[in-house]
């Protein structure tokens, strides 16, 4: 276990506002270490201005922050070695190669090992597959090339967090595959990810937990087997014979069963053995075309959460 | 440190003003060359006539005229740079997170700033000494106290004299450091810097503001020609160099004050 026991980010009621307006109203996060966790809502929804607070980029207008057991921003020095961060996109210097660039982030740190800076950039550049293209200037890289150079910057040191803020933005779909792999392989060696996302198709592929954030709120948290089972699994089931199968499935306890043609869907427990019914089925000689359960869309039940398309500015 | 200064000399337009400067001599030097019947003893800008008998002059008068205008306006886009534009980039959030300490940032950006006004003024010393040297004769150097020194001591006072510009500079750098802290736009960050430095010259000029002009930045901006008499004259120097740490302290105590309690939002 970590010195910073479980939760490797964790906030209470975090709050940022502008003027009037409150960006960020009174949130309390808790990342597990060791997590791949998801950070979703729609564009607007106050996900980067906690990540700037989080980073000690902006200051909370109340509440508590707490990185790898850290207190910010009171021990910002302190942590930031051990956090890489992608903040609202990369930037760099466009008259700079890749690989200056990274040079020069790295010497920010007065701390840093000037020995093997030049070894940590060029891993960090391979790791990204950035190694062919470090000499050429950034003003000549594709919006993708800058996106991995800044997944670069951020693995520059061993890092026991890493806070990605839509790290797949502007990706090709080739890109954003060889990110997300990335990801995943970074949290294999138990590097703690806290990922930023309006897409949920991403989180989903990628995130053991999750915090959907809806207009500066958290309006729900956890892992994700714990949102999906929010949900309702579904039963689909395609036979010849429509209403004996719906009689055998009564029998079964399953008793609100729509029917579309050949097809019934009917509500059911998200553990039901599905196999055991596919015999029952087949030993009244029904004939089965199609079997199967539908787990809960995510997707359905964060669209009931958020009220709103993931791509709406609130 | 080093990284600071890599980053300002590795951008063309860095180059681009130090071979602006550069070139403030070399015209001057050609323009007089060409015309050099023309120009009557004591007419055109101070030390012009001087430029034909002696070389080594060039340096000087081109350094007079450089000064109202030219110089600070390089100065000023170096030092409107220093945050606004790692603001503008968005590099600003990324060297917070590297970390580097926002008061570490500002004393680099400082001292990067103040290592261009050196090199600026050398540049231009140097390449009027040289456009001089191959133009005209090139002799001992009589001073404006009537003084005459041999060239080696010559290329001494060049020195002091880009030496005294730079710490002229010192204040007006630091104005743009705080100018700097204050927006993300770098040529709003410029122009502030460059209008500050306009007007406090032209206050300067007014006698009814005798009273305010020995606290202005730039009072003291063209008597570096005290070092062309002998023995130098450390009054004025001596002041300037108060006058400038003086601006130094507030402008660095006010852009720190900006800084630390910025939220970076761009």
């Amino acid at each position: 276990m970590t010195t910073y026991g479980q939760l490797a980010i964790e906030t209470v009621g975090l709050e940022k506002a502008f003027g009037d307006q409150k960006a960020v109203a009174g949130i309390t996060l808790r990342v597990p270490a060791g997590s791949v966790f998801g950070f979703l809502g729609p564009n607007g929804s106050g996900k980067t201005t906690t990540i700037r607070m989080l980073l000690g980029l902006a200051e909370a207008t109340k509440g508590e922050i707490n990185l790898l057991g850290y207190s910010i921003p009171k021990q910002l020095a302190d942590v930031l070695p051990k956090v890489g961060a992608l903040v609202e996109g990369p930037a760099f210097y466009p008259y700079m190669s890749g690989r200056n660039n990274l040079i020069r982030m790295d010497s920010a740190d007065r701390n840093s090992n000037s020995r093997t800076r030049e070894q940590r950039v060029d891993a960090a550049l391979e790791r990204v597959g950035l190694s062919n293209a470090a000499k050429k200037k950034v003003h000549a890289y594709s919006l993708g090339m800058k996106q991995r150079l800044g997944l670069a910057n951020a693995l520059l040191k061993p890092r026991e967090l890493l806070i990605l803020d839509e790290p797949t933005n502007g990706l090709d779909p080739q890109g954003t595959r060889e990110v997300r792999n990335l990801i995943r392989s970074l949290a294999s060696e138990g590097i703690t990810i806290f990922l930023s996302s309006h897409l949920l198709s991403e989180i989903e592929q990628l995130c053991s937990h999750v915090a959907v954030m809806r207009a500066g709120e958290i309006v729900a948290q956890g892992s994700m087997n714990e949102l999906r089972s929010n949900g309702q699994t579904r039963l689909i089931l395609e036979v010849d014979q429509v209403a004996e199968a719906k009689a055998i499935l009564k029998a079964a306890g399953i008793s609100k069963t729509k029917i579309i043609g050949r097809k019934l869907i009917c509500s059911v427990d998200s553990e039901m053995d599905v196999a055991k019914l596919n015999q029952e089925l087949v030993a009244k000689k029904i004939s089965v075309s199609e079997i199967r359960l539908e787990h809960p869309s995510l997707e359905e039940y964060f669209v009931d959460l958020t009220g709103e398309g993931f791509e709406v500015v609130r | 440190m080093l990284s600071e200064l890599k980053v300002m000399f590795t951008r063309r337009r860095t180059w681009a003003m130090l071979a602006a400067i550069a070139m403030i001599p070399i015209l001057l030097a050609t323009a007089v060359y060409l015309s050099a019947d023309q120009i009557a003893p004591g007419e055109g800008p101070p030390f012009l006539d001087r430029v034909t008998q002696n070389g080594l002059f060039t340096g000087f008068t081109a350094m007079l005229l450089a000064m109202p205008l030219f110089l600070p306006l390089t100065m000023a886009v170096v030092s409107g740079d220093t945050i606004a534009g790692e603001a503008g980039l968005g590099t600003l959030r990324y060297l917070l997170i590297a970390p580097v300490g926002r008061a570490r940032l500002l004393v680099v950006k400082y001292l990067g700033t103040l290592t261009f006004a050196l090199v600026g003024t050398f540049v231009l010393m140097i390449a009027g000494a040289i456009s001089g040297a191959i133009l005209f004769p090139v002799g001992p150097v009589t001073l404006l106290s009537g003084d005459v020194i041999q060239i080696p001591e010559a290329f001494g006072r060049m020195a002091l004299v880009a030496l005294y510009t730079t710490v002229s500079m010192m204040g007006m750098l630091a104005l743009g450091l705080f100018i700097s802290t204050l927006t993300t736009i770098p040529v709003g960050a410029m122009t502030g810097v460059l209008v500050a430095s306009g007007v406090s010259q032209i206050l300067d000029n007014l006698p009814q503001l005798a009273w305010l002009h020995e606290w202005l930045f730039t009072h003291y901006w063209l008597d570096f020609a005290d070092i062309l008499r002998q023995p130098v004259e450390l009054g004025s120097l001596g002041s300037n160099l108060i006058l400038q740490l003086g601006y130094v302290a507030v402008f660095g105590a006010l852009a720190y004050g900006r800084l630390a309690s910025k939220d970076i939002l761009s």
